[in-house]
């Protein structure tokens, strides 16, 4: 379902990042650990098409994403990968439920609003739908973008860092939230991070250095 | 939701940020839109007054303020005529004069102008009753379709004038006997509108009364500096007999006398010439002082339309900036939708919109300034300067400005829209 080999990227001409091979199948949860400055995040954008590497292939089911032209690229991002990141960010002028809308419509695919308010009262948070981003609590905020990258039903979910700003409760239930939906989907999730308290949960881990 | 009201509602979750540069342009375009307005009701109503007068002749002064004084009865006369000096011009077998229309200019009602004249100013301006009839005995008037909505006039009132033309109850002529409204104009939008209609004898009488009447009053109340306009009649008793045409009441006097020549050649071109060199009077050609007034007044109008469009690029500056800083604080919003699929076309566009409609809102709050202002304008001025403007008709001059008002907000966001285009992913999701 997602596959690399022999993913290189370069910030400059002189120093390049190699990374390990990976190899994760339909419904697998992944953790990715690695200090600060491993390129941990590098290696998420690698893999979520934002940005392209210097040699190697990435494959999401199927599809090697750095053969797609800009624009294929952009759409098949939208419909297949979700994206859950640290901070939580929305486009405020906008409400929850206008949010998710939005994150159908930029992946080409029609307003859902049953699939909106399902995917919401799954998250429990059904009630702040008509709120602005601004108005949600950290911990709901992280509901609604777990709610966001699962919303067009992608074939795998990146998280980035989605525990670190949290407290232990916080971590505890977010975590759970994501792995339980990504069951639930049937999506591959990859979380990056360098939290250990996620350690224990995934057996299968990919260790960055 | 589309685009547009993305960019929309973008706007309007700050709407304070926004709303400098959307005053700003609104008053550029506003300004612009004035002046665009006013140039051309201007323009149409002195053309319209004006069509079909070739010359003016009246007492010696400025020539333009006898145009101005007797066309479109905005300044004060220059004077009075003799009729006897300018018999000429109004006897019917002029071999060049077509038209003549004799004009006793010099007592109001209400701001109004009382002007007595004859039968030739109707068919002049095309007139006709649309209640009541035309003037037939001194002190009947017929009044103007303006005037009479304006004073609430209808046929078979009394009014009594007031001495000079300005509304002023302290010469209010009591003594005189009452104007009776014979009948109301139909509308025409030309000037004959404002004005109220006698025959001369009406404006001698009332004069040639007071003149009997109160000149001892007038001398110890210090007003003997005031000119009487019009019918300074010294030897009369009695109003003069109806019957007699005008060009024979050679001891009356007029104030303006208005010319439309048959032809137009060689000896009507340089008539005007002989009667300012020849006569004691004085002939202007009002095509020719309107068009230096106009000349003059072009400079204001564009130092003006200038200043509007100073004031739009200033505002256009403000949308830039305002869309950058915008921009600033939503980098992080825009990295979020590129990873949800928006093509960095989308972002350009989106930012480009927001731009567009702040030009767009801007011009239609500016065109409701331009109109709604000369609307209130004109209903405040109304009485002091009687010509009507009106914020109700649109030129097309305004679509223009609308097009140039669209394309000023796509050059202020312009810089922005392609900021947005180039946003850098990973770099600002990296950086949190």
């Amino acid at each position: 379902m997602l596959q690399t080999a022999d993913l290189e990227y370069s910030y400059d001409q002189k120093t390049t990042l190699a990374f390990p091979d990976i190899e994760c199948r339909k419904g697998e949860h992944w953790l990715l650990l690695g200090q600060s400055g491993s390129g941990k995040t590098t290696l998420l954008h690698l893999l979520g098409g934002l940005l392209s590497p210097r040699g190697g292939s990435v494959r999401v089911a199927d599809t090697d994403v750095t053969r797609l032209s800009a624009h294929a690229l952009d759409q098949f991002r939208g419909r297949n990968i979700g994206i859950i990141f640290q901070q939580s960010h929305f486009v405020r002028a906008l409400t929850v439920e206008e949010n998710l809308a939005l994150a159908q419509q930029l992946a080409g695919l029609p307003i859902d609003e049953r699939r909106i308010r399902e995917l919401l009262e799954h998250l429990n948070v059904l009630h702040k739908l008509k709120s602005k981003p601004r108005d949600l609590s950290v911990g709901e905020q992280q509901r609604v973008a777990i709610a966001r990258a699962l919303i067009n039903r992608p074939a795998i979910i990146l998280a980035d860092e989605p525990t670190s700003a949290l407290d232990d409760i916080n971590c505890e239930e977010v975590i759970h939230l994501i792995e339980r939906e990504a069951n639930e989907e049937g999506a591959t999730l990859l979380v990056v991070t360098h939290d250990n308290r996620l350690k224990e949960r995934f057996d299968n881990q990919i260790l960055l250095t | 939701m589309n685009l547009l009201q993305l960019s929309w509602k973008n706007l309007i979750n700050k709407p304070l940020t926004m709303l400098l540069s959307l005053l700003l342009f609104a008053l550029g375009v506003g300004l612009i839109s004035l002046v665009f307005i006013l140039e051309k009701q201007l323009d149409q109503q002195f053309e319209k007054n004006m069509q079909g007068i070739d010359m003016v002749i009246g007492a010696k002064g400025s020539p333009l303020q006898l145009v101005l004084s007797s066309i479109f009865h905005l300044d004060a006369p220059t004077g009075n005529i003799n009729i006897g000096e300018a018999r000429a011009f109004l006897r019917p077998e002029h071999p060049l004069i077509k038209r003549a229309i004799p004009l006793a200019i010099g007592d109001s009602y209400s701001g109004y102008r009382i002007i007595g004249t004859t039968r030739a100013i109707i068919e002049h301006y095309e007139a006709s009753p649309a209640e009541g009839k035309l003037w037939e005995n001194p002190m009947e008037v017929t009044v103007g379709a303006n005037v009479a909505e304006r004073l609430g006039l209808r046929p078979g009132d009394q009014f009594r004038s007031t001495h000079g033309l300005d509304d002023n109850e302290d010469l209010v002529h009591e003594d005189a006997a009452a104007f009776l409204v014979a009948g109301i104009l139909a509308p025409t939008g030309a000037v004959i509108d404002q004005l109220i209609l006698t025959s001369p004898a009406s404006v001698w009488e009332v004069h040639g009364h007071e003149e009997a009447g109160n000149t001892g009053e007038e001398a110890a109340s210090g007003e003997e500096g005031h000119d009487h306009d019009a019918g300074e009649t010294h030897d009369q008793e009695h109003s003069p007999a109806l019957q007699r045409p005008l060009y024979e009441m050679t001891e009356q006097d007029i104030t303006a006398i208005l010319i439309q020549f048959k032809h137009r050649n060689a000896r009507t071109l340089n008539m005007p010439r002989m009667i300012n060199e020849n006569t004691p009077l004085m002939a202007a050609n009002p095509s020719y002082e309107i068009s230096k007034l106009f000349e003059q007044l072009g400079r204001g109008e564009r130092i003006l339309r200038i200043l509007g469009i100073v004031i739009v690029i200033v505002s256009s500056f403000s949308i830039f900036i305002s869309l950058y800083n915008s921009l600033k604080d939503r980098r992080y919003e825009l990295a979020i939708m590129r990873t949800l699929g928006a093509s960095p076309w989308r972002l350009f566009f989106l930012i480009l919109f927001e731009g567009v409609i702040l030009a767009a809102l801007g011009y239609l709050l500016g065109i409701l300034l331009s109109h709604g202002g000369i609307e209130i304008g004109a209903r405040i001025a109304d009485d002091a300067y009687q010509y009507p403007f009106t914020g109700r008709t649109f030129l097309t001059e305004e679509v223009w400005l609308f097009v140039g008002a669209l394309a000023i907000g796509v050059i202020a966001a312009l810089i922005p829209a392609f900021e947005a285009r180039n946003t850098d992913i990973h770099r600002t999701l990296a950086e949190g």
